[in-house]
Protein backbone atom coordinates (compact mmCIF):
# COMPACT_ATOMS: atom_id res chain seq x y z
CA UNK A 1 0.00 0.00 0.00
CA UNK A 2 1.66 3.65 -0.96
CA UNK A 3 2.24 5.60 2.50
CA UNK A 4 3.93 9.23 2.51
CA UNK A 5 4.54 10.12 6.30
CA UNK A 6 6.00 13.23 7.96
CA UNK A 7 7.37 12.68 11.37
CA UNK A 8 8.11 15.25 13.15
CA UNK A 9 9.15 16.96 10.37
CA UNK A 10 10.46 20.36 11.35
CA UNK A 11 12.12 23.27 8.94
CA UNK A 12 13.76 26.32 10.13
CA UNK A 13 15.25 29.75 8.36
CA UNK A 14 17.24 31.15 11.06
CA UNK A 15 14.34 32.15 13.53
CA UNK A 16 11.41 31.42 11.31
CA UNK A 17 9.95 28.39 11.47
CA UNK A 18 8.35 27.08 8.03
CA UNK A 19 7.39 23.77 9.33
CA UNK A 20 7.07 22.70 12.92
CA UNK A 21 6.77 18.93 14.06
CA UNK A 22 4.69 18.28 11.53
CA UNK A 23 2.89 14.55 12.04
CA UNK A 24 1.39 13.57 8.72
CA UNK A 25 0.51 9.81 7.77
CA UNK A 26 -1.24 9.07 4.86
CA UNK A 27 -1.94 5.92 3.15
CA UNK A 28 -3.90 3.81 0.61
CA UNK A 29 -5.24 4.72 -2.95
CA UNK A 30 -6.75 8.26 -2.37
CA UNK A 31 -6.53 11.72 -3.22
CA UNK A 32 -5.37 14.08 -0.26
CA UNK A 33 -5.69 17.95 -0.81
CA UNK A 34 -3.13 19.68 1.08
CA UNK A 35 -4.73 23.59 2.08
CA UNK A 36 -3.12 26.14 3.86
CA UNK A 37 -2.99 29.83 3.38
CA UNK A 38 0.47 31.57 1.49
CA UNK A 39 3.45 30.40 3.82
CA UNK A 40 1.64 28.44 5.68
CA UNK A 41 4.49 24.99 4.99
CA UNK A 42 2.80 23.23 1.81
CA UNK A 43 5.22 23.56 -0.61
CA UNK A 44 8.53 23.73 2.19
CA UNK A 45 6.73 20.12 3.03
CA UNK A 46 6.53 18.74 -1.09
CA UNK A 47 9.83 20.08 -1.18
CA UNK A 48 11.61 18.22 1.69
CA UNK A 49 10.00 15.16 0.27
CA UNK A 50 11.31 16.02 -3.19
CA UNK A 51 14.64 16.85 -1.81
CA UNK A 52 14.92 19.70 -3.40
CA UNK A 53 15.23 21.34 0.37
CA UNK A 54 16.05 19.46 3.65
CA UNK A 55 14.24 19.41 6.66
CA UNK A 56 16.05 20.84 10.18
CA UNK A 57 14.57 17.85 12.24
CA UNK A 58 12.28 14.97 11.49
CA UNK A 59 11.69 12.60 8.96
CA UNK A 60 9.88 12.47 5.33
CA UNK A 61 9.25 8.91 4.63
CA UNK A 62 7.78 7.38 1.54
CA UNK A 63 6.93 3.85 1.35
CA UNK A 64 8.39 3.79 4.71
CA UNK A 65 12.05 4.95 3.17
CA UNK A 66 13.60 8.43 4.49
CA UNK A 67 14.18 10.91 1.75
CA UNK A 68 16.84 12.33 3.30
CA UNK A 69 19.05 9.15 3.63
CA UNK A 70 17.95 6.88 0.18
CA UNK A 71 16.59 9.21 -2.54
CA UNK A 72 16.39 6.72 -4.96
CA UNK A 73 14.75 4.47 -3.50
CA UNK A 74 12.12 6.60 -1.58
CA UNK A 75 11.63 8.82 -5.03
CA UNK A 76 11.59 6.12 -7.30
CA UNK A 77 7.75 5.10 -7.04
CA UNK A 78 6.98 8.98 -7.09
CA UNK A 79 5.82 11.35 -9.87
CA UNK A 80 6.65 14.62 -8.76
CA UNK A 81 5.62 18.07 -9.84
CA UNK A 82 6.87 20.95 -7.32
CA UNK A 83 5.87 24.63 -8.16
CA UNK A 84 6.43 25.09 -12.48
CA UNK A 85 9.74 23.73 -13.29
CA UNK A 86 11.54 25.18 -16.42
CA UNK A 87 12.22 22.61 -18.52
CA UNK A 88 15.98 23.17 -21.30
CA UNK A 89 14.87 25.13 -23.17
CA UNK A 90 16.68 23.95 -26.50
CA UNK A 91 15.10 20.51 -25.82
CA UNK A 92 11.44 19.48 -27.07
CA UNK A 93 9.28 17.89 -24.76
CA UNK A 94 10.42 14.30 -26.52
CA UNK A 95 13.74 14.77 -25.25
CA UNK A 96 12.89 16.39 -22.40
CA UNK A 97 11.00 13.35 -21.45
CA UNK A 98 12.76 10.96 -22.99
CA UNK A 99 15.64 12.35 -20.46
CA UNK A 100 13.69 11.69 -17.70
CA UNK A 101 12.48 8.17 -18.65
CA UNK A 102 16.02 7.15 -19.11
CA UNK A 103 16.57 8.56 -15.08
CA UNK A 104 14.00 6.77 -13.95
CA UNK A 105 15.10 3.41 -15.75
CA UNK A 106 11.99 2.93 -18.15
CA UNK A 107 13.41 -0.06 -20.27
CA UNK A 108 14.62 1.29 -23.76
CA UNK A 109 11.65 -0.32 -25.69
CA UNK A 110 8.98 1.20 -23.94
CA UNK A 111 10.39 5.03 -23.87
CA UNK A 112 9.17 6.30 -26.58
CA UNK A 113 5.34 4.44 -26.84
CA UNK A 114 5.50 5.74 -22.82
CA UNK A 115 6.39 9.79 -23.61
CA UNK A 116 3.95 9.90 -26.37
CA UNK A 117 1.19 8.77 -24.45
CA UNK A 118 1.35 10.91 -21.75
CA UNK A 119 2.04 13.85 -24.30
CA UNK A 120 -1.50 12.82 -25.42
CA UNK A 121 -2.34 12.47 -22.08
CA UNK A 122 -2.19 16.38 -21.39
CA UNK A 123 -3.14 17.04 -25.40
CA UNK A 124 0.22 18.54 -26.30
CA UNK A 125 1.11 16.21 -28.93
CA UNK A 126 0.95 19.00 -31.50
CA UNK A 127 4.28 20.42 -29.46
CA UNK A 128 5.93 16.96 -29.32
CA UNK A 129 9.07 17.99 -31.35
CA UNK A 130 8.79 21.49 -30.86
CA UNK A 131 11.36 23.38 -28.45
CA UNK A 132 10.50 24.19 -25.35
CA UNK A 133 11.55 27.40 -24.91
CA UNK A 134 8.77 28.65 -26.98
CA UNK A 135 6.08 27.52 -24.83
CA UNK A 136 4.11 29.31 -23.26
CA UNK A 137 3.86 28.88 -19.34
CA UNK A 138 0.57 27.01 -19.64
CA UNK A 139 2.08 24.66 -21.92
CA UNK A 140 5.05 24.13 -20.18
CA UNK A 141 2.97 23.33 -17.10
CA UNK A 142 1.27 20.48 -19.29
CA UNK A 143 4.68 18.95 -19.72
CA UNK A 144 5.32 19.12 -16.37
CA UNK A 145 2.26 17.17 -15.69
CA UNK A 146 2.80 14.78 -18.17
CA UNK A 147 6.68 14.28 -16.64
CA UNK A 148 5.14 13.50 -13.57
CA UNK A 149 2.62 10.81 -14.75
CA UNK A 150 5.89 9.23 -17.28
CA UNK A 151 6.51 6.23 -15.31
CA UNK A 152 2.76 5.67 -14.22
CA UNK A 153 3.97 5.93 -10.67
CA UNK A 154 2.38 4.92 -7.33
CA UNK A 155 2.44 8.08 -5.69
CA UNK A 156 2.47 11.60 -7.06
CA UNK A 157 3.46 14.56 -5.38
CA UNK A 158 1.31 18.01 -6.83
CA UNK A 159 2.28 21.33 -5.65
CA UNK A 160 -0.24 23.63 -7.26
CA UNK A 161 -0.50 21.61 -10.69
CA UNK A 162 -3.45 23.90 -12.34
CA UNK A 163 -1.13 26.69 -11.64
CA UNK A 164 -0.42 28.78 -14.93
CA UNK A 165 -3.23 26.92 -17.34
CA UNK A 166 -6.25 28.07 -18.44
CA UNK A 167 -9.63 26.83 -17.51
CA UNK A 168 -9.79 23.93 -19.96
CA UNK A 169 -6.30 23.09 -18.69
CA UNK A 170 -7.07 23.06 -15.19
CA UNK A 171 -10.66 20.68 -15.89
CA UNK A 172 -8.30 18.33 -17.70
CA UNK A 173 -5.57 18.42 -15.03
CA UNK A 174 -8.54 17.52 -12.54
CA UNK A 175 -9.87 14.83 -14.94
CA UNK A 176 -6.07 13.29 -14.56
CA UNK A 177 -6.08 13.28 -11.21
CA UNK A 178 -9.58 11.89 -11.14
CA UNK A 179 -8.32 9.11 -13.20
CA UNK A 180 -5.33 8.84 -10.85
CA UNK A 181 -7.57 7.81 -8.65
CA UNK A 182 -9.65 4.96 -10.60
CA UNK A 183 -5.91 3.50 -10.95
CA UNK A 184 -5.31 3.32 -6.88
CA UNK A 185 -2.54 5.82 -6.99
CA UNK A 186 -1.89 8.13 -4.00
CA UNK A 187 -2.17 11.67 -5.08
CA UNK A 188 -1.11 13.99 -2.75
CA UNK A 189 -1.78 17.69 -3.93
CA UNK A 190 -0.95 21.14 -2.30
CA UNK A 191 -3.75 23.23 -4.05
CA UNK A 192 -5.21 27.07 -3.37
CA UNK A 193 -8.35 26.21 -5.13
CA UNK A 194 -10.52 24.84 -2.83
CA UNK A 195 -13.18 24.05 -5.55
CA UNK A 196 -10.43 21.68 -6.96
CA UNK A 197 -9.71 19.94 -4.02
CA UNK A 198 -13.52 19.62 -3.38
CA UNK A 199 -13.95 17.74 -6.61
CA UNK A 200 -11.26 15.72 -6.54
CA UNK A 201 -9.91 15.08 -3.42
CA UNK A 202 -10.81 12.38 -0.78
CA UNK A 203 -9.48 13.83 2.37
CA UNK A 204 -8.27 17.06 3.00
CA UNK A 205 -4.92 18.12 5.15
CA UNK A 206 -4.87 21.48 6.55
CA UNK A 207 -1.59 23.30 7.62
CA UNK A 208 -1.14 27.33 8.74
CA UNK A 209 2.38 28.60 10.30
CA UNK A 210 4.03 25.42 9.68
CA UNK A 211 1.32 23.02 11.93
CA UNK A 212 -1.24 20.99 10.53
CA UNK A 213 -4.82 22.06 11.75
CA UNK A 214 -6.28 19.24 10.18
CA UNK A 215 -6.30 15.97 8.70
CA UNK A 216 -9.39 13.88 7.61
CA UNK A 217 -11.84 12.87 5.48
CA UNK A 218 -13.54 15.71 3.45
CA UNK A 219 -16.61 14.98 4.86
CA UNK A 220 -16.04 14.52 8.32
CA UNK A 221 -13.85 17.85 8.22
CA UNK A 222 -16.40 19.83 6.55
CA UNK A 223 -19.47 18.18 9.10
CA UNK A 224 -17.74 18.78 12.03
CA UNK A 225 -16.88 22.44 11.16
CA UNK A 226 -20.50 23.35 9.85
CA UNK A 227 -22.03 21.11 12.68
CA UNK A 228 -19.80 23.38 15.20
CA UNK A 229 -21.94 26.54 14.85
CA UNK A 230 -20.94 27.42 11.94
CA UNK A 231 -23.26 29.00 9.31
CA UNK A 232 -23.76 28.32 5.75
CA UNK A 233 -25.88 30.72 3.38
CA UNK A 234 -27.92 29.37 0.59
CA UNK A 235 -29.56 31.33 -2.06
CA UNK A 236 -32.97 29.71 -3.69
CA UNK A 237 -34.22 30.73 -6.41
CA UNK A 238 -37.93 30.54 -7.47
CA UNK A 239 -40.30 29.83 -10.38
CA UNK A 240 -42.68 32.98 -8.77
CA UNK A 241 -42.58 36.27 -6.54
CA UNK A 242 -42.75 35.34 -3.12
CA UNK A 243 -44.68 37.54 -0.39
CA UNK A 244 -42.78 39.01 2.80
CA UNK A 245 -45.64 37.20 5.05
CA UNK A 246 -44.94 33.78 3.37
CA UNK A 247 -41.16 34.78 4.07
CA UNK A 248 -41.70 35.43 7.60
CA UNK A 249 -44.01 33.46 8.64
CA UNK A 250 -43.07 30.04 6.59
CA UNK A 251 -39.54 30.38 5.55
CA UNK A 252 -37.98 31.84 8.55
CA UNK A 253 -39.90 29.11 11.56
CA UNK A 254 -37.91 26.20 9.50
CA UNK A 255 -35.88 24.95 12.11
CA UNK A 256 -31.78 25.76 11.46
CA UNK A 257 -32.74 29.14 9.70
CA UNK A 258 -30.72 31.83 11.48
CA UNK A 259 -32.47 34.19 8.86
CA UNK A 260 -34.07 34.41 5.24
CA UNK A 261 -34.37 37.55 3.23
CA UNK A 262 -35.67 38.58 -0.34
CA UNK A 263 -32.51 39.31 -2.43
CA UNK A 264 -34.73 39.95 -5.26
CA UNK A 265 -38.59 39.09 -6.18
CA UNK A 266 -37.47 35.73 -6.84
CA UNK A 267 -34.68 35.14 -4.84
CA UNK A 268 -34.18 34.25 -1.47
CA UNK A 269 -31.33 34.47 1.06
CA UNK A 270 -31.24 31.82 3.59
CA UNK A 271 -28.59 32.34 6.42
CA UNK A 272 -28.63 28.73 8.33
CA UNK A 273 -26.43 25.92 10.85
CA UNK A 274 -26.08 22.94 10.29
CA UNK A 275 -24.79 19.94 7.52
CA UNK A 276 -25.56 18.55 4.66
CA UNK A 277 -28.38 16.76 6.23
CA UNK A 278 -29.99 19.81 7.41
CA UNK A 279 -29.27 21.94 4.03
CA UNK A 280 -31.32 18.51 2.77
CA UNK A 281 -34.18 18.98 5.19
CA UNK A 282 -34.64 22.88 4.41
CA UNK A 283 -34.60 21.92 1.14
CA UNK A 284 -37.41 19.09 1.73
CA UNK A 285 -39.68 21.74 3.69
CA UNK A 286 -38.90 24.53 1.09
CA UNK A 287 -40.30 22.46 -2.00
CA UNK A 288 -42.84 21.09 0.75
CA UNK A 289 -44.20 24.69 1.00
CA UNK A 290 -45.24 24.87 -2.87
CA UNK A 291 -42.84 28.27 -3.21
CA UNK A 292 -41.73 26.98 -6.64
CA UNK A 293 -37.92 26.07 -5.99
CA UNK A 294 -35.85 26.32 -8.99
CA UNK A 295 -32.26 26.25 -7.68
CA UNK A 296 -30.68 25.75 -4.55
CA UNK A 297 -27.33 26.48 -3.65
CA UNK A 298 -24.69 27.20 -0.91
CA UNK A 299 -22.67 30.49 -1.62
CA UNK A 300 -19.53 28.98 -0.98
CA UNK A 301 -18.49 25.28 -0.28
CA UNK A 302 -18.33 23.42 3.21
CA UNK A 303 -14.73 23.14 2.47
CA UNK A 304 -14.21 26.70 1.58
CA UNK A 305 -16.45 27.90 5.00
CA UNK A 306 -14.46 25.30 7.02
CA UNK A 307 -11.03 26.91 5.75
CA UNK A 308 -11.61 30.24 6.49
CA UNK A 309 -13.18 29.16 10.01
CA UNK A 310 -9.97 27.25 10.77
CA UNK A 311 -7.40 29.46 9.00
CA UNK A 312 -9.52 32.70 10.75
CA UNK A 313 -9.14 30.79 14.15
CA UNK A 314 -5.35 30.43 13.96
CA UNK A 315 -4.45 33.92 13.21
CA UNK B 1 25.66 9.54 -18.41
CA UNK B 2 21.73 10.25 -19.31
CA UNK B 3 22.49 13.98 -17.95
CA UNK B 4 25.74 14.24 -20.08
CA UNK B 5 23.79 13.30 -23.00
CA UNK B 6 21.14 15.77 -22.83
CA UNK B 7 23.62 18.51 -21.62
CA UNK B 8 25.37 18.73 -24.06
CA UNK B 9 22.17 18.23 -26.86
CA UNK B 10 21.00 21.31 -25.03
CA UNK B 11 25.12 22.74 -25.10
CA UNK B 12 24.64 22.16 -28.82
CA UNK B 13 21.86 24.06 -29.66
CA UNK B 14 22.56 26.97 -27.52
CA UNK B 15 23.78 30.03 -28.96
CA UNK B 16 26.89 30.09 -26.21
CA UNK B 17 28.09 27.17 -28.52
CA UNK B 18 28.33 28.96 -31.53
CA UNK B 19 29.37 32.11 -30.19
CA UNK B 20 32.70 30.52 -29.16
CA UNK B 21 33.15 28.40 -31.96
CA UNK B 22 32.99 31.34 -33.64
CA UNK B 23 34.93 33.04 -31.37
CA UNK B 24 37.42 30.51 -32.15
CA UNK B 25 37.96 30.86 -35.81
CA UNK B 26 37.79 34.17 -35.61
CA UNK B 27 40.85 34.15 -33.37
CA UNK B 28 42.40 31.41 -35.61
CA UNK B 29 41.43 32.88 -38.98
CA UNK B 30 43.42 36.37 -37.61
CA UNK B 31 45.98 34.76 -36.69
CA UNK B 32 46.57 32.99 -39.97
CA UNK B 33 46.19 35.83 -41.64
CA UNK B 34 49.07 37.72 -39.50
CA UNK B 35 51.18 35.09 -40.13
CA UNK B 36 49.93 34.45 -43.36
CA UNK B 37 50.70 38.13 -44.76
CA UNK B 38 53.99 39.25 -42.11
CA UNK B 39 55.40 35.08 -41.42
CA UNK B 40 57.40 36.49 -38.54
CA UNK B 41 60.66 34.31 -37.53
CA UNK B 42 59.42 32.91 -34.72
CA UNK B 43 57.08 31.35 -36.55
CA UNK B 44 58.01 30.07 -39.60
CA UNK B 45 61.49 29.21 -39.22
CA UNK B 46 61.12 26.05 -37.15
CA UNK B 47 58.08 23.50 -36.74
CA UNK B 48 58.63 23.35 -32.76
CA UNK B 49 58.56 27.12 -33.05
CA UNK B 50 55.71 27.49 -34.94
CA UNK B 51 54.06 25.29 -32.53
CA UNK B 52 55.13 27.34 -29.36
CA UNK B 53 54.36 30.38 -31.24
CA UNK B 54 50.84 29.75 -32.22
CA UNK B 55 49.77 27.83 -29.69
CA UNK B 56 51.77 28.41 -26.50
CA UNK B 57 53.49 31.79 -25.98
CA UNK B 58 50.68 33.57 -27.76
CA UNK B 59 48.38 32.47 -24.78
CA UNK B 60 45.38 31.86 -26.94
CA UNK B 61 44.99 28.13 -25.79
CA UNK B 62 44.72 29.10 -22.57
CA UNK B 63 42.45 31.79 -23.58
CA UNK B 64 40.04 29.45 -25.47
CA UNK B 65 40.30 27.09 -22.68
CA UNK B 66 38.98 30.06 -20.12
CA UNK B 67 36.68 31.16 -21.96
CA UNK B 68 35.10 27.43 -22.25
CA UNK B 69 35.52 26.97 -18.55
CA UNK B 70 33.50 30.65 -18.27
CA UNK B 71 30.88 29.66 -21.23
CA UNK B 72 29.73 26.48 -20.25
CA UNK B 73 30.93 26.11 -16.55
CA UNK B 74 29.55 29.83 -15.01
CA UNK B 75 26.47 28.97 -14.90
CA UNK B 76 25.90 25.30 -15.25
CA UNK B 77 24.89 24.58 -11.79
CA UNK B 78 23.52 28.44 -10.54
CA UNK B 79 21.69 28.41 -13.53
CA UNK B 80 19.40 25.43 -12.26
CA UNK B 81 18.49 27.41 -9.50
CA UNK B 82 17.97 30.49 -10.93
CA UNK B 83 16.19 29.18 -14.37
CA UNK B 84 14.39 26.46 -11.86
CA UNK B 85 15.17 23.47 -14.00
CA UNK B 86 16.58 22.13 -10.96
CA UNK B 87 13.35 21.44 -10.31
CA UNK B 88 12.46 19.19 -13.06
CA UNK B 89 15.97 17.30 -12.67
CA UNK B 90 16.45 17.18 -8.97
CA UNK B 91 12.98 15.42 -7.57
CA UNK B 92 14.19 12.64 -9.46
CA UNK B 93 15.55 9.34 -8.24
CA UNK B 94 18.87 10.46 -9.01
CA UNK B 95 21.42 11.22 -6.88
CA UNK B 96 23.04 15.06 -6.70
CA UNK B 97 26.25 13.75 -7.10
CA UNK B 98 25.01 12.44 -10.54
CA UNK B 99 23.85 15.74 -11.71
CA UNK B 100 27.20 17.12 -10.81
CA UNK B 101 28.95 15.27 -12.65
CA UNK B 102 26.62 14.37 -15.71
CA UNK B 103 26.85 18.32 -15.95
CA UNK B 104 30.51 18.30 -15.83
CA UNK B 105 31.19 16.01 -17.94
CA UNK B 106 29.13 17.65 -20.55
CA UNK B 107 30.58 20.75 -19.73
CA UNK B 108 34.26 19.59 -20.41
CA UNK B 109 33.20 17.61 -23.82
CA UNK B 110 31.81 21.01 -25.36
CA UNK B 111 34.94 22.13 -24.50
CA UNK B 112 37.04 19.64 -25.76
CA UNK B 113 35.42 20.26 -29.14
CA UNK B 114 36.25 24.05 -28.62
CA UNK B 115 39.76 23.63 -28.58
CA UNK B 116 39.32 20.65 -30.76
CA UNK B 117 38.71 23.13 -33.73
CA UNK B 118 41.70 25.74 -32.49
CA UNK B 119 44.07 23.16 -32.44
CA UNK B 120 43.07 21.51 -35.43
CA UNK B 121 43.21 25.17 -37.29
CA UNK B 122 46.81 25.40 -35.48
CA UNK B 123 47.84 21.64 -36.78
CA UNK B 124 46.59 22.95 -40.45
CA UNK B 125 48.57 26.05 -40.59
CA UNK B 126 51.54 24.18 -39.38
CA UNK B 127 51.25 21.20 -42.22
CA UNK B 128 50.86 24.13 -44.37
CA UNK B 129 54.24 25.84 -43.46
CA UNK B 130 55.85 22.53 -42.28
CA UNK B 131 53.95 19.09 -43.73
CA UNK B 132 52.78 16.44 -41.85
CA UNK B 133 55.29 16.41 -39.18
CA UNK B 134 53.63 17.66 -35.65
CA UNK B 135 56.22 17.58 -32.69
CA UNK B 136 56.00 14.94 -30.00
CA UNK B 137 55.90 18.47 -27.59
CA UNK B 138 52.46 19.63 -28.85
CA UNK B 139 51.07 16.15 -28.12
CA UNK B 140 51.81 17.09 -24.77
CA UNK B 141 51.02 20.51 -24.58
CA UNK B 142 47.48 19.29 -25.66
CA UNK B 143 47.91 16.50 -22.95
CA UNK B 144 48.24 19.53 -19.99
CA UNK B 145 45.36 21.88 -21.72
CA UNK B 146 42.94 19.31 -20.72
CA UNK B 147 44.19 18.87 -17.49
CA UNK B 148 44.30 22.58 -17.05
CA UNK B 149 40.26 22.39 -18.82
CA UNK B 150 39.51 19.82 -16.06
CA UNK B 151 40.56 22.12 -13.38
CA UNK B 152 39.19 25.47 -14.71
CA UNK B 153 36.06 23.87 -15.11
CA UNK B 154 36.56 22.22 -11.68
CA UNK B 155 36.92 25.89 -10.37
CA UNK B 156 34.07 27.36 -12.68
CA UNK B 157 31.87 24.60 -10.82
CA UNK B 158 32.78 25.47 -7.38
CA UNK B 159 31.79 28.90 -8.13
CA UNK B 160 28.67 28.25 -9.84
CA UNK B 161 27.73 26.49 -6.95
CA UNK B 162 28.33 29.08 -4.85
CA UNK B 163 26.31 31.40 -6.12
CA UNK B 164 22.58 31.12 -7.07
CA UNK B 165 22.98 34.09 -9.53
CA UNK B 166 24.42 32.58 -13.01
CA UNK B 167 25.31 35.99 -13.93
CA UNK B 168 26.82 36.49 -10.57
CA UNK B 169 29.01 33.16 -10.65
CA UNK B 170 29.97 33.40 -14.64
CA UNK B 171 31.16 37.43 -13.66
CA UNK B 172 33.57 36.23 -11.08
CA UNK B 173 34.58 33.49 -12.89
CA UNK B 174 35.65 35.41 -15.87
CA UNK B 175 36.73 38.20 -13.50
CA UNK B 176 38.67 35.67 -11.34
CA UNK B 177 40.55 34.17 -14.64
CA UNK B 178 40.94 36.59 -17.29
CA UNK B 179 42.28 39.67 -15.00
CA UNK B 180 42.56 38.88 -11.23
CA UNK B 181 45.04 35.75 -11.15
CA UNK B 182 47.18 36.72 -13.41
CA UNK B 183 47.57 39.83 -11.55
CA UNK B 184 47.77 38.41 -8.18
CA UNK B 185 50.53 35.91 -9.79
CA UNK B 186 52.63 38.96 -11.04
CA UNK B 187 52.25 40.75 -7.86
CA UNK B 188 53.32 38.10 -5.98
CA UNK B 189 56.77 36.81 -7.91
CA UNK B 190 57.41 40.76 -8.08
CA UNK B 191 56.86 41.85 -4.74
CA UNK B 192 56.59 39.11 -2.26
CA UNK B 193 59.19 37.55 -4.23
CA UNK B 194 57.97 33.69 -3.88
CA UNK B 195 57.12 30.87 -6.03
CA UNK B 196 53.16 31.44 -6.75
CA UNK B 197 52.88 27.04 -6.37
CA UNK B 198 49.85 27.65 -5.64
CA UNK B 199 48.34 29.72 -8.30
CA UNK B 200 46.33 27.67 -11.53
CA UNK B 201 47.71 29.72 -13.61
CA UNK B 202 51.06 29.30 -12.84
CA UNK B 203 50.34 25.58 -13.54
CA UNK B 204 49.06 26.39 -16.93
CA UNK B 205 52.38 27.97 -18.18
CA UNK B 206 53.43 24.27 -18.84
CA UNK B 207 51.10 24.30 -21.83
CA UNK B 208 53.85 26.80 -23.38
CA UNK B 209 56.81 25.85 -21.81
CA UNK B 210 56.59 22.40 -22.66
CA UNK B 211 56.34 23.73 -26.53
CA UNK B 212 60.18 25.24 -25.87
CA UNK B 213 63.14 23.63 -27.67
CA UNK B 214 64.55 23.47 -23.77
CA UNK B 215 62.10 23.36 -21.19
CA UNK B 216 63.07 26.74 -18.95
CA UNK B 217 65.11 26.89 -16.05
CA UNK B 218 63.19 26.31 -12.48
CA UNK B 219 64.43 29.46 -11.07
CA UNK B 220 66.50 32.04 -12.54
CA UNK B 221 67.61 35.23 -11.50
CA UNK B 222 69.49 38.45 -13.05
CA UNK B 223 69.57 41.71 -13.76
CA UNK B 224 66.19 42.98 -15.74
CA UNK B 225 67.55 45.43 -18.47
CA UNK B 226 71.41 46.01 -17.95
CA UNK B 227 73.35 45.33 -14.92
CA UNK B 228 72.88 48.66 -13.59
CA UNK B 229 68.93 47.38 -12.84
CA UNK B 230 67.79 45.27 -10.23
CA UNK B 231 67.99 41.95 -9.97
CA UNK B 232 65.00 39.95 -10.53
CA UNK B 233 63.90 36.44 -9.94
CA UNK B 234 61.97 34.33 -12.99
CA UNK B 235 60.17 31.68 -11.73
CA UNK B 236 59.35 28.63 -15.01
CA UNK B 237 56.95 26.12 -13.56
CA UNK B 238 58.20 22.16 -14.22
CA UNK B 239 55.81 20.03 -15.71
CA UNK B 240 55.72 18.13 -12.61
CA UNK B 241 54.72 20.76 -10.34
CA UNK B 242 52.38 22.07 -12.93
CA UNK B 243 50.09 18.92 -13.40
CA UNK B 244 50.48 18.71 -9.24
CA UNK B 245 49.11 22.33 -9.24
CA UNK B 246 46.11 21.49 -11.85
CA UNK B 247 45.06 18.06 -10.54
CA UNK B 248 45.15 19.61 -6.82
CA UNK B 249 42.93 22.75 -8.39
CA UNK B 250 40.54 20.06 -10.15
CA UNK B 251 39.94 17.78 -7.20
CA UNK B 252 40.01 20.18 -4.29
CA UNK B 253 37.20 22.46 -6.30
CA UNK B 254 36.01 19.92 -7.23
CA UNK B 255 34.94 17.62 -4.02
CA UNK B 256 33.95 21.75 -2.87
CA UNK B 257 31.44 22.46 -5.78
CA UNK B 258 29.64 19.45 -4.99
CA UNK B 259 29.90 19.47 -1.28
CA UNK B 260 28.08 22.73 -2.04
CA UNK B 261 25.49 21.46 -4.60
CA UNK B 262 24.44 18.75 -2.37
CA UNK B 263 23.97 20.68 0.44
CA UNK B 264 22.35 23.76 -1.14
CA UNK B 265 18.63 24.27 -1.56
CA UNK B 266 15.32 25.01 -3.66
CA UNK B 267 14.27 27.73 -1.79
Amino acid sequence: MPSIEARDLTKRYGSFAALSNLNLKIEGAKCVGFLGPNGAGKTTTLKIFTDLIRASSGQALINGVDVHKEKKKALDPCGVLIETPEIYPALTPREALSMISEIRGVPRQERAKRVEAVVAEVKMEEWMDKKVGKFSKGMKQRINVATALLTDPDIVLLDEPTTGLDPRGQAEVRDIVKSLKQKNRLVFMSSHLLNEVSEVCDEVAMIDHGKLLVYDTLTSVTEKFTQDGGEVEVHVDLLKDIDDKTLSSQVSPIAGVVSAEKVAARTLRIRMTGGLDDQSRLLSELVTLKIGVVSFRPSTSRLEDTYLKMIKDTL
Amino acid sequence: MTVTKYELLNYFRSRRFFVLLIIGLLISGLLTAVVGYYRPSSFVDNVLGFYASWWGSSQLATLVIILSGIFFGGDAISGEFQNKTGYYLVPNPLRRSSIYVGKWLAAFSASLIIIAEFAFITMANGFYYFGLNVPTQFGYSLLLAAMYLAAVLGFTFFFSSLFKSSSMSILVTAILFLFAFTLIQTLIVSLVKIEPWFMLTYGSDTIANVLQDQYPQHVTTGHIRGPESPIATVYNVTIPEGVAIMVAYFIVTGILGLVLFERKEFT
